[in-house]
């Protein structure tokens, strides 16, 4: 996953360099640049990346699209572009063509459960989804008596008690009443820890994009800030902080790439793919923890204010942590497999990627 | 441009996997013969010279170097295998793993012909032992303090002075220390230092045992006394012996010795909490689990840039550095996860022994192969800190 010999990814960070400038966007608190950013993405077909020509996106291969996740993430962007990618993914899985405008997925949240009735209404409760209240139109996992469905819905028919997570940005409740889909397909094969899986690997690009300016920001910062007549970069103590950052951050990337690496190239949902996209989750939440707290200690109290922009990563990383299946959920999940496994087949889980 | 590491998602060619099937069926016999056993991390045997032999005649050994020295011309990938199911099972590879890893490569860059020629395929056959002759009673992280002096003299050099914590000098064959053949100048404290070979187990060298905390003796006391090494010995350039040893760091590195070596306690874990954990046993599993496959991923990543021929030596760093801080842990954490096991866990006995030696491992882990501290100075560089 090359960062600049990627059309997708160079389009995207052109769009974000330019529109989505994160000091700029801090200083505008009317969020009016949104508007502008966004259709600037769908011009580029960017958010319908991982739907194909035929069912109305850009077709572009799952792995271009993860790149284009990180460098979301490194410009730590509050438009529901991952959202509604996870979304044309989901409906493409079902054939389903992908509408334009926002979208986003439900549940986004491995506990939370949608049912679908003989008469082919979707009900029930979604909660912590994302750009719920931005979204048109939501890609909606569920579950018949016959498995399985993916159903494409419209927003207007659902109720939604806003909701903001720990980033300032909309994570709502979502409820269906007997909501009659725009379109609805059986999935075979497919099911909902699939789609938190992906969900979650998506977010853990993010977080790992937010960690790599994290460190860029910090670094620069140290280099700059003078303290007892040296740059604080100088003493050993900040120094060891910033490796240590350092290091949360490479390990961030290479989970979250890896898993990316892994669901672009594998057949299926197996064993070794549930190890690492379970495995990015948490290691990147892990990261996200870890590495802010390193990011906020480097900046002093100048990060902590709004004025500031690192909060927008550090926040945002943080915020990530809890959709598609926080990473003490992951870890249980994880945890469950391996010990269902047996011990002896530890060593060849691990090393079978 | 961005501060941020890539460590791309190499993944093991399929040769590598049929290379492990062969590494785990030969370990399994050796097991059944008796030869060690994977579930006694501290034994005795650690330097078991017939093993050593039978690893190096499956061509396990030197794998990535030149056929003309006995080397398989294979990848770092392929020797990376080799490396992590041996340590996975415990395997004694005391004898062959420092030249294997290490002393080989630098005899491979600095060596006279006819030296390797000599040596290497010794080293191949498994029949050769290496030490490491680097840190001094006052010189450990601060390499540039060493002063064990090498004196010119007809036909060579001879050495005075000190060694310490010299991992297998006791069995080892040969060593490849630096010693101080100039003083420092003022501009270059690195300057004066100098790589050389030195054949053990000759007069002018007296080897003291130095106990671990463990219970083992595994590293030593070196002492030299006109201690004769002949000019043919000196390796690479006379008083630049500082680009020499760093350039070794990253296969010291970063390689699955450096977040393995107390990872039989994680398995002897799972076994205990069984095939349907509680939730907090499941969590804190599943952890680990995440943090290990992180950590291989990115060593993996590292080999593979070792074969494209590249320096990784920030990166080995890295990986060193959350390796050994997370097997220093490791024991801490699978203790306390393991009081909530039930005591009729028929491997307890098993878990508690391995616990017991893990934890005395464990506070030498972020010391060996350069200290944390070291390391992280190391990133701040590669950052533009320093
Ligand atoms: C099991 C084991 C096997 C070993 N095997 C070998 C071997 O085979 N051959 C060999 O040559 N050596 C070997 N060593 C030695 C090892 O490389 C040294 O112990 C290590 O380099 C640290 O040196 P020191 O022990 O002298 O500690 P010191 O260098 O005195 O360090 C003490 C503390 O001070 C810190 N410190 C020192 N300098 C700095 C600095 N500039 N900035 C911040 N902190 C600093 C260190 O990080 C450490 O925490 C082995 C060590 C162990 C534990």
């Amino acid at each position: 996953m090359a960062e600049s010999d990627n059309i997708v990814v160079e389009t995207a960070e052109k769009i974000f360099a330019d529109l989505a400038d994160p000091q700029t966007i801090n200083n505008d608190r009317k969020d009016s640049w949104q508007a502008p950013l966004w259709q600037a993405l769908s011009e580029a077909g960017l958010p319908l990346s991982w739907v194909p020509d035929d069912l109305g996106g850009s077709g572009a291969s799952l792995a271009d699209g993860f790149a284009l996740l990180n460098a979301a993430g490194r410009f730590a962007v509050a438009v529901p572009l991952a959202e509604t990618m996870l979304a044309g993914w989901l409906l493409a899985q079902a054939k389903i063509t992908s509408p334009e405008g926002e979208m986003t997925v439900l549940p986004a949240s491995p506990k939370d459960r949608i049912t679908l009735d003989a008469d082919g209404a979707v009900s029930g409760r979604a909660r912590g989804v994302p750009f719920a209240k931005a979204a048109k139109h939501f890609a909606v996992l569920a579950h018949g008596k016959d498995g399985v469905s993916i159903a494409l819905v419209d927003a207007a028919n659902a109720r939604i008690e806003t909701g903001l997570n720990v980033g300032y940005d909309h994570s709502d409740t979502v409820t269906l009443d007997k909501v009659q889909p725009v379109t609805i397909k059986p999935a075979k094969g497919f099911d909902q820890t699939n789609l938190m899986l992906m969900g979650g690997v998506a977010r853990s690009l993010q977080i790992a994009g937010a960690l790599e300016s994290m460190l860029d920001i910090s670094v620069r910062y140290s280099n700059e800030r003078v303290a007892f007549e040296k740059k604080i970069s100088k003493f050993q103590a900040v120094q060891h902080n910033l490796a240590r950052l350092a290091g949360e951050s490479a390990a961030a990337l290479a989970a979250a790439t890896s898993a990316a690496d892994a669901i672009a190239n594998a057949k299926a949902f197996d064993d070794e793919v549930y190890l690492e996209a379970a495995s990015a989750k948490i290691r990147c939440a892990e990261a996200a923890e870890k590495g802010g707290a390193i990011a906020h200690q480097v900046h002093g109290a100048i990060g902590f204010t709004m004025e500031h922009i690192l909060h927008r990563y550090s926040l945002r990383a943080l915020a990530w942590r809890d959709d598609f299946g926080s990473e003490s959920h992951w870890a249980v999940e994880l945890g469950k497999l391996v010990a269902n496994r047996g011990a002896d087949e530890l060593w060849p889980l691990v090393a079978s990627r | 441009m961005t501060a941020a590491l890539r460590f791309d998602p190499i993944r093991l060619p399929e040769k590598c996997e049929q290379l492990r099937k062969e590494v785990r069926a030969f370990l399994a016999e050796e097991i059944a013969a008796g030869t060690f056993d994977p579930h006694k991390p501290n034994r005795e045997d650690a330097d078991a010279p017939e093993f050593s032999r039978r690893v190096g005649a499956k061509g396990w050994l030197g794998m990535t170097w030149p056929k003309k020295y006995g080397g398989q011309e294979r990848s770092f990938l392929e020797r990376y295998v080799v490396t992590e199911e041996m340590r996975v099972a415990n395997a004694p590879t005391r004898r062959f793993f420092v030249a294997d890893r290490q002393s080989g490569p630098v005899l491979l860059k600095y060596a006279p012909e006819h030296i390797k020629m000599d040596i290497l395929p010794r080293i191949c056959r498994g029949e050769i032992c290496f030490a490491i002759g680097m840190s001094e009673p006052n010189s450990g992280s601060d390499l540039f303090a060493a002063k064990t002096r090498a004196t010119k003299t007809d036909g060579g050099y001879l050495i005075n002075g000190t060694k310490i914590w010299t991992s297998s000098a006791h069995i080892a064959d040969y060593m490849i220390a630096i010693f101080r053949t100039s003083p420092p100048t003022k501009e270059n404290r690195r300057h004066g230092l100098t790589q050389f070979l030195v054949k053990m187990k000759q007069p002018g060298i007296k080897v003291n045992p130095i106990g671990q905390i463990t219970g083992q003796y595994e590293f030593n006391e070196v002492v030299f006394t006109d201690f004769f090494v002949p000019d043919d010995h000196v390796l690479g350039e006379v008083d630049g012996a500082w680009k020499q040893a760093t350039s070794e760091l990253a296969y010291e590195r970063s390689g699955p010795e450096r977040f393995l070596e107390t990872y039989y306690v994680l398995t002897e874990l799972v076994r205990a909490v069984g095939p349907n954990p509680d939730t907090r046993s499941a969590e804190g599993i599943g952890r680990l689990v995440a943090q290990l496959h992180t950590m291989r991923r990115m060593s993996v990543s590292v080999a593979g840039m070792l074969q494209a021929g590249k320096e990784p030596v920030v990166e080995a760093s890295i990986v060193k550095d959350i390796g050994t801080v997370w097997e220093q842990q490791l024991p801490h954490r699978v203790r306390d996860l393991a009081a909530f096991v039930e005591e009729t866990a028929t491997n307890r006995e098993t878990l508690e022994r391995q616990l017991d030696f893990a934890i005395k491992t464990a506070p030498k882990l972020t010391i060996q192969g350069g200290t944390t501290e070291v390391l992280r100075g190391i990133i701040a560089r590669g950052l533009g800190l320093r």
